[in-house]
């Protein structure tokens, strides 16, 4: 039997990694995390030709509409709970670009869980298993992601490999809780590689860009059996 | 945090006080009190608490004894269980009690059995504290009562306060307390005003663990209950009495230790027994009721079964017309007094 030379690899079966033979600390990436891809610059000028969705006419109108209805919508619930003729009622303002660019990127029979990070990782799995053309779409803000669910769903959509793409709402608040005292990390996209999830940060109020992100998320997610996550950013 | 301001009947000393105030006091106090005493939860530092139990606290006494916590019931009740074990006294705050099944594991497996598994060695004493049952609107997974669940469980006190004056005294007594208490509240009483003696507003009452408090005498039936059914009981005490029928009514105060002896004392005295909760019936509040009078003294002097007055057994629904059905109703606790009464 040989044995191996000085030069080898660490044979840990926890991690394929190199040896290192210097002591330093892995610093956790706050001050320039992970960056926000966008499409459009704040005027609204498709920054890269490449990038652009190329979205026909009508299908452009319907996104506007349909986050201008929301934000309208919003404005007649909110009130109708302001005046007791409903009990509970949170609104979207400024995140209609989250909801409406990741929906438009989804086929019509794809399953879109509004919560319940660990349920949608095992309806991923039955879909993947009926292996149909599906897939879960999960939902959730910043401030659920501190739940355990969203670790073990986290945890379970890489290992069992779901066709499932997390979709991160990150605006700031839980409530009236900062982020800064809901975690000290990167963010929620910069947990994903920490669990096998390919990951990224986009730009919330740029629908193209979520459009984009969520699209190319769940053709991969379906083509190659694993999970994806999005963190979106907005205010 | 200082007094809330209340309207005086200068007479007396008697006070017209919220739930939320006679809490807020009653966590003042105890923090003031004691220097181990600390609350934790979600939104209950800056926010002044989700529905402003805990307002002006963390203004007073700051990040060290008032802590926002992230959005894990699981992570920060196991924190706070390992703080009491450690020598401190948490008050561990859950937005509702619905969200406590994510920490389950924590509020029986870690706090509850320790004490019993290190034979007596290692006190948990935390307070659970939070509303619990149903509220207006918030359905089927935000309504849910919880006290049959952690009645249940030996090394657990479980206090369901009804009036201001049990909130306060109870939530004192339960950080007092060197076992895990959990204090079941109810939101839709936090608003309400209800009398307070001076003695009761002052630094040093409790109100013990343990013991129900007889709300209204009578001796006709036996009216059991717990946190804001104890209401609907009177207002139906109030209209049977015009037919000349007098209820007793009992407020729990404790589901564990229940206090089944001054129950029995009253069906000794009625000879009728309904017992009136918002949970669900099956294994519930009043069956346990029911199954220690038979197992008592006071059996014998019951002059028909007893009857049980409960939240409808299904998944609290969403639209009104559903929900004020599914919740015992004061002509529903008549309708039942006249059903054991015959009449």
């Amino acid at each position: 039997q040989e044995f191996p030379s000085p030069e080898e690899k660490p044979q840990f079966p926890g991690a394929s990694a190199e040896f290192a033979e210097r002591l330093e600390f892995i610093q956790p990436n706050v001050i320039s995390g992970i960056p926000v891809y966008r499409v459009m610059d704040r005027q609204g000028h498709i920054l890269s030709p490449s990038e652009d969705p190329q979205l026909p006419k009508e299908q452009v109108v319907k996104l506007y509409r349909t986050m201008t209805l929301l934000n309208t919508m919003d404005r007649i619930l909110y009130e109708s709970q302001r005046q007791g003729r409903i009990s509970f009622y949170m609104t979207n303002y400024g995140e209609e670009g989250t909801h409406v660019g990741s929906a438009a990127a989804l086929d019509d029979t794809d399953l879109v869980f509004g919560q319940y990070r660990e349920a949608a990782v095992g309806a991923a799995y039955a879909i993947k298993r009926a292996d149909a053309n599906r897939a879960v779409i999960c939902y959730f803000g910043e401030g659920a992601a501190s739940e355990g669910d969203a670790h073990a769903g986290f945890n379970f959509a890489a290992t069992l490999e779901c066709p499932i793409v997390f979709f991160c709402r990150n605006n700031g608040y839980a409530i009236s809780t900062p982020t800064s005292e809901q975690y000290r990390g990167d963010g929620i996209a910069a947990r994903g590689p920490g669990y096998g999830l390919m990951s990224i940060r986009v730009d919330g109020n740029d629908v193209f860009a979520v459009y984009n992100a969520t699209k190319e998320a769940r053709r991969r997610a379906v083509a190659e059996n694993q999970p994806f996550l999005i963190e979106a950013m907005t205010y | 945090a200082g007094r809330a301001p209340a309207l005086h009947c200068p007479a007396d000393g008697v006070s017209q006080v919220t739930v939320r105030d006679a809490l807020n006091q009653g966590l003042d106090e105890e923090l003031e009190r004691d220097e181990r005493v600390f609350l934790l939860g979600e939104e209950v530092a800056q926010y002044d608490g989700a529905y402003k139990i805990s307002r002006g606290l963390w203004k007073k006494y700051g990040d060290k004894r008032v802590i926002d916590t992230p959005i894990s019931e699981m992570g920060f009740t196991g924190i706070a269980v390992g703080a009491a074990m450690a020598g401190l006294r948490p008050v561990c705050e859950f937005m509702t009690f619905n969200f406590s099944m994510q920490a389950i594991d924590q509020v029986i497996n870690s706090a509850a059995k320790t004490c019993y598994m290190s034979a007596g060695s290692i006190a948990v004493p935390i307070v659970f504290r939070g509303p619990n049952g149903a509220s207006a609107g918030v359905a089927a997974q935000h309504s849910q009562c919880f006290a049959a669940w952690y009645g249940h469980c030996p090394g657990l006190k479980v206090v369901s306060p009804w009036s201001s004056e049990d909130a306060k005294g109870l939530l004192k007594a339960s950080i007092r307390d060197d076992n895990p208490v959990v204090m079941l509240e109810n939101e839709l009483l936090y608003g309400v005003p209800f009398e307070m003696s001076e003695q009761a507003q002052s630094k040093d009452f409790v109100v013990p663990i343990g013991k129900a408090k007889i709300e209204r005498q009578g001796s006709h039936v036996t009216l059991v209950s717990h946190s804001r059914p104890v209401g609907h009981c009177l207002e139906a005490a109030a209209v049977l009495a015009k037919e000349g029928v007098e209820c007793e009514v009992i407020n729990l105060r404790t589901i564990r230790p229940m206090d089944i002896e001054t129950v029995e004392a009253s069906v000794v005295k009625t000879n009728h027994l309904v017992t009136v909760e918002g949970g669900w019936p099956q294994f519930g509040v009043g069956a346990e009721i029911c199954a220690r009078i038979m197992e008592g003294s006071a059996f014998n002097y019951l002059d028909a079964p007893a009857v049980r007055v409960t939240g409808a057994d299904v998944p609290m629904p969403y639209a009104k017309i559903l929900e004020d059905n599914c919740i015992p109703q004061v002509k529903d606790i008549i309708f039942a007094v006249k059903k054991t009464l015959n009449i």
